[in-house]
C-alpha cells in the first residue's frame, strides 16, 4: 500500500480506512470508547466532500444508515456495546431489506452499562443475528491498526456484494491503542457498484424502485428468507483466516482481535518451554471458517479457545470440530485481559 | 360488488376528461377502510408531485401503521421505515442527495408516540423534508388502541372507560411543540373533512413543498382524519365529530410560516 508509516490509534485509522473505502456519510452517536472515530471523521468527512452528521440517539442513527443505504450509497455508523444493542432493529430491518451498510462495534464490557473497558462479549449478538428474525451480518476481526485501517474497505466491498450489513468487530484495545500503520496521505474516490436498486429518485427510470421489509404473504416472506440464507452460503466461500506457527503444533489455539495478539505471544511462550503451540485466528466471524479450522486442526492433540468473554466463539469452534478434537476454554471478562504467561500456562494445562 | 378502476379513463367524443388520477398515483384500489382519510392525504400528495413536476426525484417515506403499504400506491420511488423512523431514514437520504425531493407520511402513532425523539430532532436540525402527518387520534392498524393524541374521555381498546387524563395526561400536541424550534420553516394543520378543507389542505401542502425546495427549513401539514371504523362511528359521523370536536383540541390553522413572501 503505498502511504506514511505513522503512529496512529486505532479509532483514527479506523475513521481514515472508512474514507478510503469510499464511505459517503457517517451517522452516529457519542459512545465511549470510540469517540475518536466520531471525532475524526467530523471534520475528515466534509474535506473529502463527505457526509457527517452526528444523531440524536443510535436508533436515529441506524435509521439514517438506513436512508442512506436506500439511496445507494456507502454508509457507515460506528458505536459500543450499549449503542450496538439500540441499533438492533434497524440492523434486522437492513438485513431484510437488503441493504449494504458498514455498522463497527467497538466493544466494551458488558452486560448493562458494564464498563468501557475492552471485551468481547458481543461476538452473539453481532454474529448470530442480534436483532429479531433469521439474519447475519458478515462479520470482520481485526487484530492491529493496519488492519482497522484496511477492513472497512473489505467490509463495504462485501456488504455491496451480498446486500447485507457488514460489522467491523473490534474492542476497546484496538480502539485505544496507537502503532505504527501505512495509512495514504490523500483518498481520492474510488469506484463503486452501480445499484440500480436504489431509491434515489426515478430520473427517467421507467418504474418505481422500493425498498422494503415487509412481506405480509407467508409464503413470499418464505422465499424471501431462503434467498438471505443463500446468499450467506455464498458468501462462506469467501470466509477469511490467518495461522501462525500452525504446522508443527500440538495444541491449537483458537482467537481473534485482540485476544488473538494475546494467544499469539502466548504461543510464543509456551514454544520456550518445548510445548509446541500454533495461533487459528478467524478473520471473518461470520461466516465462520470452519472448514479452514478443521483442516488446520487435522493431526492436532488440543484445540484451546481464548477470548474476553465467558465463552462465545468457542461455540463456533465446538459446532466446527464436531466432537474431532477436545476443545477447552480460556476467557477473561470486564476487561481483564490475560497476560501472555497465563495464556502459555493454559496452553501447557490443557496438553497435560 | 368493488370493481378495479379501468387504466385509460374511456372519453367518449366530443367530452373532455376534466378530473382524472393524478400520474403520480397508481391505478390500485386503496386497502383502507370504508371513510378512512389516507385516500385523501394520498391523492393529495400525488397531485403535489405532479403539480411541482417532481415525480422524477422524489424519494417518500411511508410508517409503520395503516399506511404501511403506501409504497403500492404512488409511482415515485419509496422506502418502507420502521415505527417511528421515518425522519431519521430521510435524513439520510437528504443529507446525501439534497436534489431529491424526500417527504415522510406519518400516522399519531408512528410520529407522536414512538417517534417523537426523530420528529422533534428533525424538526430542530431544520431538515430539508416534508412531513405529511395524519393524526386520527388513535392506533387504527393494531385494532384501535389510545394514543397519545387520543381526547380526554375517548374511549379505545386500552382506555375503555374513556381517556383518563388524570391518568396518561393529556393529547400531544405536536405543531405546537415542533413551533419552539427554529429550524421549522412551516407548520400547518387541516381537518380533511370537506371539499372546501381538502383545498385549504392543498395550500398548506404546497407551502410545506415550498419550504424544501426553497432550501427554507422543515415543514409539516398535520391533516386531522377520520378512522370511522375504530372510532365506531359512520364515516359522515366521524367527519361531523371532527369539525364539533376534534378541531376544539386541534384548532386547524398555519402555526409557522417562514417561507419569503411571494413575490409575483
Amino acid at each position: 500500500m503505498q502511504g506514511k508509516r505513522q503512529l496512529i490509534k486505532g479509532n483514527e485509522a479506523l475513521g481514515l480506512g472508512a474514507i478510503a473505502g469510499g464511505c459517503d456519510c457517517f451517522f452516529g452517536y457519542p459512545i465511549t470508547p470510540q469517540n475518536e472515530v466520531p471525532e475524526l471523521l467530523s471534520w475528515a468527512m466534509p474535506r473529502w466532500n463527505r457526509v457527517f452528521l452526528q444523531a440524536e440517539s443510535e436508533v436515529s442513527s441506524i435509521n439514517m444508515i438506513y436512508g442512506a443505504a436506500s439511496a445507494g450509497m456507502r454508509a457507515m455508523t460506528s458505536s459500543s456495546s450499549p449503542g450496538i444493542s439500540l441499533m438492533m432493529e434497524g440492523l434486522s430491518y437492513i438485513a431484510g431489506a437488503e441493504l449494504p451498510c458498514l455498522v463497527v462495534n467497538v466493544m466494551r464490557g458488558g452486560p448493562g452499562l458494564g464498563s468501557i473497558t475492552p471485551s468481547q462479549g458481543d461476538y452473539f449478538q453481532a454474529c448470530k443475528g442480534g436483532g429479531h428474525g433469521d439474519y447475519h451480518n458478515l462479520v470482520f476481526a481485526p487484530w492491529n491498526v493496519q488492519e482497522m485501517f484496511s477492513f472497512p474497505a473489505m467490509a463495504f466491498d462485501f456488504a455491496d456484494k451480498y446486500r447485507n450489513p457488514a460489522m467491523i468487530l473490534a474492542d476497546g484495545v484496538l480502539g485505544q491503542m496507537m502503532e505504527p500503520a501505512i495509512i495514504p496521505e490523500d483518498f481520492p474516490p474510488i469506484e463503486k457498484p452501480a445499484k440500480p436498486w436504489a431509491t434515489n429518485g426515478r430520473n427517467g427510470r421507467n418504474c418505481q424502485n422500493v425498498i422494503n421489509s415487509l412481506v405480509i404473504d407467508p409464503y413470499e416472506l418464505n422465499d424471501h428468507c431462503k434467498k438471505i440464507q443463500a446468499k450467506y452460503k455464498q458468501a462462506a466461500k469467501e470466509c477469511k483466516w490467518d495461522t501462525r506457527y500452525v504446522e508443527d503444533a500440538d495444541v491449537l489455539v483458537v482467537a481473534y482481535g485482540i485476544a488473538a495478539r494475546l494467544a499469539l505471544s502466548g504461543c510464543k511462550l509456551a514454544r520456550k518451554k518445548g510445548v509446541k503451540a500454533g495461533l487459528f485466528r478467524p478473520i471473518t466471524l461470520f461466516p465462520y471458517p470452519s472448514e479452514p479450522l478443521r483442516d488446520v486442526a487435522k493431526g492436532k492433540a488440543r484445540i484451546l479457545v481464548v477470548e474476553l468473554s465467558s465463552g462465545q466463539m468457542v461455540e463456533d469452534v465446538r459446532l466446527a470440530m464436531n466432537g474431532a478434537l477436545p476443545v477447552e476454554f480460556y476467557g477473561e471478562m470486564g476487561g481483564v485481559l490475560p497476560s501472555p504467561s497465563e495464556v502459555r500456562d493454559k496452553i501447557i494445562e490443557v496438553l497435560g | 360488488m368493488i370493481t378495479q378502476a379501468t387504466a385509460q379513463p374511456v372519453v367518449e367524443e366530443g367530452y373532455e376528461c376534466t378530473f382524472d388520477r393524478p400520474e403520480s398515483l397508481k391505478d390500485k384500489q386503496f386497502h383502507y377502510c370504508p371513510g378512512c382519510s389516507h385516500g385523501i392525504y394520498h391523492r393529495l400528495i400525488a397531485e403535489m408531485v405532479d403539480e411541482f413536476g417532481l415525480l422524477d426525484r422524489t424519494v417518500g417515506i411511508c410508517p409503520v401503521g395503516c399506511s404501511v403499504f403506501a409504497y403500492r400506491y404512488f409511482e415515485f420511488d419509496m422506502i418502507e421505515a420502521s415505527h417511528g423512523r421515518a425522519p431519521a431514514v430521510a435524513t439520510g437520504v437528504k443529507r446525501n442527495r439534497p436534489d431529491l425531493f424526500v417527504f415522510t407520511y406519518q400516522g399519531d402513532g408512528d410520529l407522536a408516540a414512538i417517534g417523537t425523539a426523530e420528529i422533534i430532532h428533525a424538526a430542530a436540525r431544520g431538515e430539508r423534508m416534508t412531513v405529511f402527518f395524519v393524526n386520527n387520534g388513535i392506533f387504527g392498524m393494531t385494532g384501535g388502541q389510545m394514543a397519545p393524541t387520543s381526547l380526554p374521555g375517548q374511549k379505545t381498546t386500552t382506555s375503555p372507560a374513556g381517556r383518563d387524563v388524570g391518568r396518561t395526561g393529556q393529547p400531544l400536541k405536536i405543531c405546537e411543540l415542533l413551533s419552539t424550534l427554529d429550524g421549522v420553516a412551516y407548520l400547518a394543520r387541516v381537518p380533511l373533512t370537506s371539499p372546501k378543507n381538502i383545498n385549504v389542505a392543498r395550500r398548506y401542502m404546497r407551502n410545506a413543498i415550498r419550504a424544501q425546495l426553497d432550501d427554507v427549513g422543515f415543514a409539516l401539514v398535520e391533516a386531522l382524519t377520520a378512522c370511522p371504523v375504530q372510532w365506531g362511528m359512520t364515516p359522515v359521523k366521524a367527519v361531523q365529530y371532527i369539525d364539533s370536536t376534534v378541531v376544539n383540541m386541534f384548532p386547524p390553522g398555519e402555526i409557522v410560516n417562514r417561507l419569503p413572501a411571494k413575490k409575483d
